[in-house]
């Protein structure tokens, strides 16, 4: 049997089309929570980008305002987040859920009346290398433009934590809140900053899937891969290069699902699509067994909230 | 000028206060969000909160979906009281109800008075065993509860799923995604002729005294508010901290399990695609709104039940989407939380001089 190596090139380059939202949003995530917040409204500011996405490209007819306009979006949602969290001291896994609830419920208002419209098709780069160079050709080249930030952006996330001033305030302030205050940071105002572009993500990778992934708008369409992003920032452990190596993973069990059935496979197609979720589960008994390995990755004041008195 | 002071101590009036505060609110920024959206506000508030409990058969309804948030926010707060974050109820609600209705299609067309009992126990054991796995891997594994409880809902989702279309599937059902229809004695019975309203209101009843008695009458509810307050006390206390997560997610693992028995046996009676519109998301809500406390539940369940109707009855009378009853329940939440900030903070104001 002879496999067509450019076949093998598209499938990969289909696992790492689906694996753009899941880094996006678990990058902005990762740094949301390498300055102690834990967001789990992750889902909700997704669905946001995404009808936000669709909703501006569709009445405006531009792409860039789309695709700006759906992280302003997630910025915007993410504000009540940062404001209840930080202003109002909330518990951040309450005020998390409020947001996806809400979340879910708006963008299916909003998006009543763009079912069942037909998307605009997306540039891509570099189409015409595409058949230049066997196996690479297919997944290096003919990819919008989001996807190639995607794969750059846990490189850039890793070099801000690990080389810039600014990321090593972030780490200061999500490690110990209390002594970065006391060397003059302000926390709270940090700790909206990342708040912020964890929202500027999530409705990146929303818009990702409303413009660019699947064309169109379907209510609920993230279909939990908010969620799967908050398990891929654990499943890093905080380590944004290790997203990547996840969000591959997941978006390879979801391409399989798809290839399986196209082969005739005989598994109930429920299975394969429960698999995302199973492994999930699984990954993250593995990671989180050792408790040592955990406790050190993981930002010490995460979940907590910070109050300095006046 | 204004100053916020830190209270000495929490507010006791503004701890039962604020619940009402947030839904006054809610119903603000509810008016305004239709204003947006061009809808009349004030008709559409009469649609959604007023028009569907104007009537008998209205009122019947609201129960109805009352009763399975409450019994899911009863369970819950036993959880969030001693710090467990189990936000999979709704997989708790559907694998109780897969159990209890695999049951119940064993005593399909058998009759019986010992048959009710077995299927609605099957319900409570069939959500124990579903939230026993994040439970035990928290436990013993050290694994984050929340995303694991919450992978297990669309894990619960697609079993059901593969249930009803496949080998669960009605034989003589054209193919439609559900069972048959359970035997009368496998179906909670209907409490007044020509309403939906059923016997499941009691188990929710029963969950509300029996959670009353447990929280403040013995030593496992002080045990769980200890824990809530300070994992670090507790652990000095020698508490045995593992059991009790344990024992906490199996109580609201059954609880969820037996809303799910509620939705299947009662007046639908049979298993089929969608059982419940996220009640088990919902009732994190309630269990909030209403305080984790077992009255405040009662009233939570009630006025976030509205939320459900009203969204239907505003759906068919003004074509506003149903999904508007989400974006009230999710604001709901975020007034509640908000206004907690009155709980620890005053707001004085003081006057201008220097």
């Amino acid at each position: 049997m002879i496999i067509d190596i450019n076949f093998i090139g598209l499938i990969i380059a289909s696992i790492m089309a689906s694996a753009v939202p899941l880094i996006l949003a678990s990058c902005g995530e990762l740094i949301t929570e390498r300055s102690g917040v834990l967001n789990l409204g992750v889902e909700g500011m997704m669905i946001i980008g995404a009808i936000s996405g669709f909703a501006l490209m569709t009445v405006t007819g531009s792409l860039i305002i789309a695709v700006f306009g759906a992280m302003l979006a997630g910025v915007l949602i993410s504000t009540i987040f940062a404001f209840l969290t930080q202003t109002l001291i909330t518990n951040h896994v309450a005020t998390g859920l409020a947001l996806t609830i809400f979340g879910i419920g708006i963008s299916a208002m909003i998006g009543k009346n763009f079912v069942g419209i037909p998307g605009k098709e997306f540039p891509v780069l570099f189409e015409g290398l595409k058949d230049t160079i066997p196996l690479l050709g297919p997944i290096l080249f003919g990819h919008s433009i989001v996807f190639y930030f995607a794969f750059a952006l846990p490189f850039i996330t890793s070099y801000f934590l690990k080389k810039t001033k600014i990321g090593l305030i972030v780490r200061a302030v999500g490690d110990s809140p209390e002594s970065a205050s006391n060397q003059g940071i302000n926390v709270k105002l940090v700790r909206y900053a990342c708040i912020l572009y964890g929202g500027a993500m999530s409705g990146l990778a929303g818009a990702y899937l409303s413009m660019i992934y699947t064309p169109q708008w379907i209510e609920n369409m993230t279909g939990g891969r908010g969620w799967i992003a908050l398990a891929l920032v654990v499943f890093s452990t905080w380590n944004p290069i290790k997203i990547l190596i996840g969000a591959m993973i997941f978006g390879g069990l979801t391409i399989i699902q798809f290839h399986m059935q196209a082969i005739g496979v005989r598994i109930p197609v429920q299975f394969l699509t429960a698999l995302p979720y199973i492994v999930t589960i699984i990954v993250l008994v593995v990671i989180s067994r050792d408790s040592r390995k955990i406790r050190l990755s993981t930002p010490s004041s995460l979940g907590k909230s910070f109050h300095k008195d006046n | 000028m204004i100053k916020i002071v830190k209270r000495d101590q929490p507010s006791r009036a503004i701890f039962f206060f604020t619940p009402v505060l947030a839904i006054f609110l809610t119903l603000v920024a509810g008016g305004l969000i239709f204003f947006i959206l061009d809808f009349k506000p004030f008709e559409a508030l009469k649609f959604f909160f007023i028009v569907p409990i104007a009537d008998k058969y209205g009122f019947s309804e609201l129960l109805l979906k009352a009763t399975p948030l409450c019994l899911i926010a009863i369970g819950l707060s036993f959880c969030f009281k001693s710090n467990n974050w189990n936000i999979g109820a709704e997989g708790q609600l559907t694998f109780g109800a897969i159990v209890s209705g695999g049951v119940a299609l064993l005593f399909y067309e058998q009759e019986g008075f010992y048959i009710l009992p077995i299927v609605i126990l099957a319900g409570a054991i069939g959500g124990m065993l579903y939230a026993s796995i994040p439970a035990i891997l928290k436990t013993y594994f050290n694994t984050n509860e929340i995303l694991v409880s919450l992978m297990l809902v669309y894990v619960s989702k697609l079993i059901l799923d593969y249930l009803v279309v496949g080998p669960w599937s009605n034989p003589e059902g054209f193919n439609f995604p559900e069972t048959r229809q359970f035997s009368d004695s496998a179906k909670l019975p209907l409490l007044f002729e020509g309403l939906r309203i059923h016997a499941g209101i009691f188990l929710a009843l029963a969950a509300v005294v029996i959670s009353w008695f447990v929280f403040y009458k013995t030593y496992l509810g002080f045990q769980m508010k200890v824990s809530g307050f300070s994992l670090k006390t507790a652990r000095y206390a020698g508490y045995k901290g593992k059991k009790m997560i344990i024992l906490v997610f199996l109580i609201s693992g059954a609880c969820a399990g037996l809303a799910g028995v509620g939705e299947i046996t009662g007046p639908i009676g049979q298993l089929h695609r969608e059982i419940s519109p996220d009640y088990g998301f919902t009732a994190i809500i309630v269990a909030f709104l209403g305080r984790l406390h077992p009255v405040g539940i009662i009233f939570a369940s009630l006025v976030v039940a509205i939320t459900y109707l009203g969204a239907e009855t505003a759906q068919i009378f003004m074509q506003i989407p149903k999904y508007t009853g989400q974006v009230f329940q999710g604001m709901i939440l975020f007034f509640l939380l908000a206004s907690d900030y009155l709980l620890f903070f005053k707001i004085k104001f003081i006057g201008s001089k220097k």
